[in-house]
């Protein structure tokens, strides 16, 4: 059949099973849009194309499918920048497609023209940049091919107007993606997993870190059986929260700069470390330098170049860590680790007597009761997607994920901006869910415009701003490595129930803490996107604290005795 | 410490620019990068040389197989090679005894490719240390203008790199 660029473009998103994409039209990829409407797909209007990626990047990381945003040349390229690189430092399968000025107008410095592969080259996992009609079809299954198999990652492909307004004779090709180049199935080597065996077997002290590959591998349920097998305790990476339920008594909690100081403890007095799917950042593992420095380290993942890049290992196993999880447990047999598990147990009795939520009410509400009630009253059933900051850190301690893909934030990029659109592309992959957007009073502004977004697509996302007229996470850094010199980070914000308002949409505050469970019912149970402003006490800080570069173990603790000043002054 | 890495690559616009923007983004820095066609048509070879340790050569060719244009990555640290360095150099006659140049001309096998009223052009192969030495020979009596072609290498042996790397 006789068919024009635009037209296979749609054809390929709907072969590879895509109805939901995101976007913004303008010259270079009009051709495309006009196409659209003839092809059962829904197109989400954003307000900023950079909201069109973290749309799909959070429609992504909710389903496992791949998330599409689509721009146009030059600066609907250049916005969508910020979201692929949040997708491609989380491993996000993302595919953009970019309209691009007419190949023969390429270098000429026409109007709306970019580079925009040149751009996206380090923040891709690949790009293409498509000039000619027939190479429309094997590029966009290419990019659906790398995007989802291996270690995802977000694919860009720039397809120039007169490609796309091209015809020529097409029908879809069903055949496998076939490239010399890219390899996304690797096996485990026997010799590796041998010696991972012989180090489970010998450890008293082992500690699972579990990272975001457990939940792109679909390695829960095995996650689960090894844990139990060998009888170890299971920390996880902020990514990797909900891939090993949080109420699993082998479930220990976060590890890392805000992890629970237990779990920072048990990783420095390990004897074994078994690295599932994560890369030990330095978010993790503080000074490497004296980082679990008597633990032996086992390390599975997907990416070769993971393998001894921060730490090194002592068993490197490159491979799909639900099929390696499968070969390992036929190896194994029982293990019991009772008086590591105690001890590990016992160190948590320091954390209770600090515990924000263990404070009488005195009057003022923090953001771990918003939080903790957030996911009372959920159930802990709800799809929670984060902004970065503070409340983020908040919501990976205070709401307990038992399930994947329930927590969905920016982790190795820390993107602000990324909460609100993300949540968006999260409620269109799972409409059914419940799904609230946690973000700070800072980062919502940044892409607030999408708010927009949601109301003229009629989508229920519940905003949960925690509100605390700071930019908090740097106002901390100020408080306790800058003198408390804050500089730039009061915030003067409008009212949000106002904009809330203005925009048809339900908007609630609340100051104190009897009120929030009525205020949370009420927004779950009313139509549409409901903002929430949640005045949160001004001056709290996450605890406990591993200073950047610091040691896993000298973490800055919660005073036990948490009287916290009256803050004077409400910038708002 | 010296590390050469034989690199071959899908023949496709813009793979120079991923490979070297790789080096940059990562923080190595490339010595020399030569790229060439290989026998098999579609395939470009490259030979890029980077002053790192083992650990951070290991980390680039894990880096570079990352890239999909990239098939086969060999890493010549470890293996007995073959290098070899071109290089032209002009250098001024006049002024001094032409003697001398024709001298190191004579003792270090390079070639007179060229003679102007004013200055002679030479060309020197050999492995990078032999064109070194050349060149330091050479450096007294007046470089005017030089070229290198930086290195090319290939593992001694039977063994050949060949780009079957699919899935």
């Amino acid at each position: 059949m006789q068919r024009t660029g635009a037209q296979i473009i749609w054809e390929c998103l709907v072969h590879e099973g895509v109805r939901t994409v995101f976007g913004y039209p303008g010259g270079a990829i009009l051709p495309a849009y006009d196409a659209m409407l003839d092809y059962p797909v829904r197109h989400v209007l954003v307000r900023h194309e950079q909201g069109a990626a973290h749309m799909a990047d959070g429609f992504a990381r909710a389903s496992g499918e791949v998330g599409v945003a689509i721009a146009t040349s030059g600066p609907g390229a250049t916005n969508l920048v910020t979201g692929i690189a949040t997708a491609q430092m989380d491993s996000s399968p993302i595919v953009c497609i970019t309209g691009q000025v007419p190949g023969k107008l390429i270098g000429y410095d026409a109007f709306q023209e970019t580079d925009i592969s040149g751009i996206t080259l380090p923040i891709t996992k690949h790009n293409y940049l498509v000039t000619r009609v027939e190479d429309i079809m094997p590029t966009i299954k290419e990019a659906f091919h790398l995007a989802k198999s291996g270690r995802p990652g977000p694919v860009l492909v720039d397809i120039t107007k007169d490609a796309q307004q091209a015809a020529m004779e097409w029908l879809w090709n069903d055949a496998p993606v076939k490239m010399r180049g890219y390899k996304a199935h690797r096996d485990a080597a026997k010799s590796e997993l041998t010696r991972a065996v012989d180090l489970i077997r010998a450890s008293r002290k082992p500690v699972i870190l579990a990272g975001q590959g457990v939940i792109q591998s679909h390695a829960m349920k095995e996650l689960r059986a090894f844990a139990e097998m060998i009888d170890a305790p299971v920390t996880v990476t902020l990514l990797g929260i909900g891939g090993f339920p949080a109420s699993h008594p082998l479930g220990i909690g976060m590890m890392g700069m805000h992890g629970e100081a237990w779990v920072n403890h048990a990783i420095q007095e390990a004897d074994l470390l078994l690295a599932f799917g994560m890369r030990f950042d330095d978010r993790v593992t503080g000074n490497l330098k004296t980082y679990a420095p008597h633990a032996k380290k086992i390390h599975i993942d997907i990416d070769p170049s993971e393998i001894n890049k921060n730490v090194h290992v002592d068993a490197a196993i490159v491979a799909d860590l639900r099929e390696t999880l499968r070969e390992l447990l036929d190896m194994l047999e029982p293990a019991s680790h009772a008086p590591w598990l105690k001890y590990i147990g016992s160190m948590k009795g320091d954390t209770a007597v600090r515990d924000i939520q263990a404070l009488p009410d005195n009057g003022h509400l923090y953001a771990a009761h918003v939080i903790n009630d957030i996911w009372r009253l959920t159930e802990g059933k709800a799809i929670v997607v984060t902004d970065v900051g503070q409340h983020q850190m908040w919501e990976a301690q205070y709401y307990h994920h038992n399930e994947p893909r329930t927590l969905i934030t920016s982790g190795g990029l820390g993107t602000m901006g990324f909460g609100l659109p993300a949540a968006i592309g999260a409620k269109l992959a799972k409409p059914d869910s419940e799904v609230w957007a946690v973000v700070g009073d800072g980062g919502f502004q940044m892409t607030q415009a999408e708010l927009s977004t949601a109301a003229q697509e009629g989508l229920k996302v519940n905003v949960a701003i925690i509100n605390n007229g700071y930019l908090g996470m740097v106002r901390q850094w100020q408080e306790f490595f800058y003198e408390r010199r804050y500089a730039a980070t009061p915030l003067r914000n409008p009212d949000f129930v106002k904009i809330a308002d203005a925009h048809g949409l339900l908007g609630l505050r609340v100051d104190n803490r009897p009120g929030v469970t009525a205020i949370v019912q009420r927004a779950r149970q009313a139509e549409g996107a409901v903002v929430i402003d949640f005045r949160v006490e001004q001056e709290d800080s996450v605890y406990p604290m591993v200073p950047a570069g610091a040691d896993l173990d000298a973490m800055i603790r919660r005073p036990e005795t948490s009287v916290l000043v009256d803050t004077a002054d409400d910038p708002n | 410490m010296q590390h050469t890495l034989v690199v071959l690559v899908e023949d496709k616009p813009g793979v120079l620019n991923r490979v070297a923007s790789l080096f940059r983004r990562r923080v190595f820095n490339i010595e020399s990068l030569s790229v060439g066609r290989t026998a098999d048509p579609g395939i470009s070879r490259m030979t890029i040389v980077i002053d790192s340790d083992q650990a951070s050569a290991d980390r680039v060719s894990a880096y570079l197989y990352k890239l999909v244009n990239v098939l086969e990555v060999e890493d010549l640290g470890s293996v007995p090679a073959v290098a070899r360095d071109l290089a032209l150099v002009k250098v001024a006659v006049a002024g001094h005894d032409r003697g001398a140049l024709l001298r190191v001309v004579d003792e270090t096998r390079a070639h007179i490719v060229d003679t102007g009223e004013q200055t002679m052009t030479l060309e020197i192969t050999g492995e990078p240390p032999h064109v070194d030495a050349v060149i330091a020979r050479l450096e007294p009596l007046g470089i005017i203008e030089m070229v290198r072609s930086g290195q090319v290498a290939m593992r001694r042996g039977d063994t050949a790199l060949s780009a079957s790397r699919s899935q």
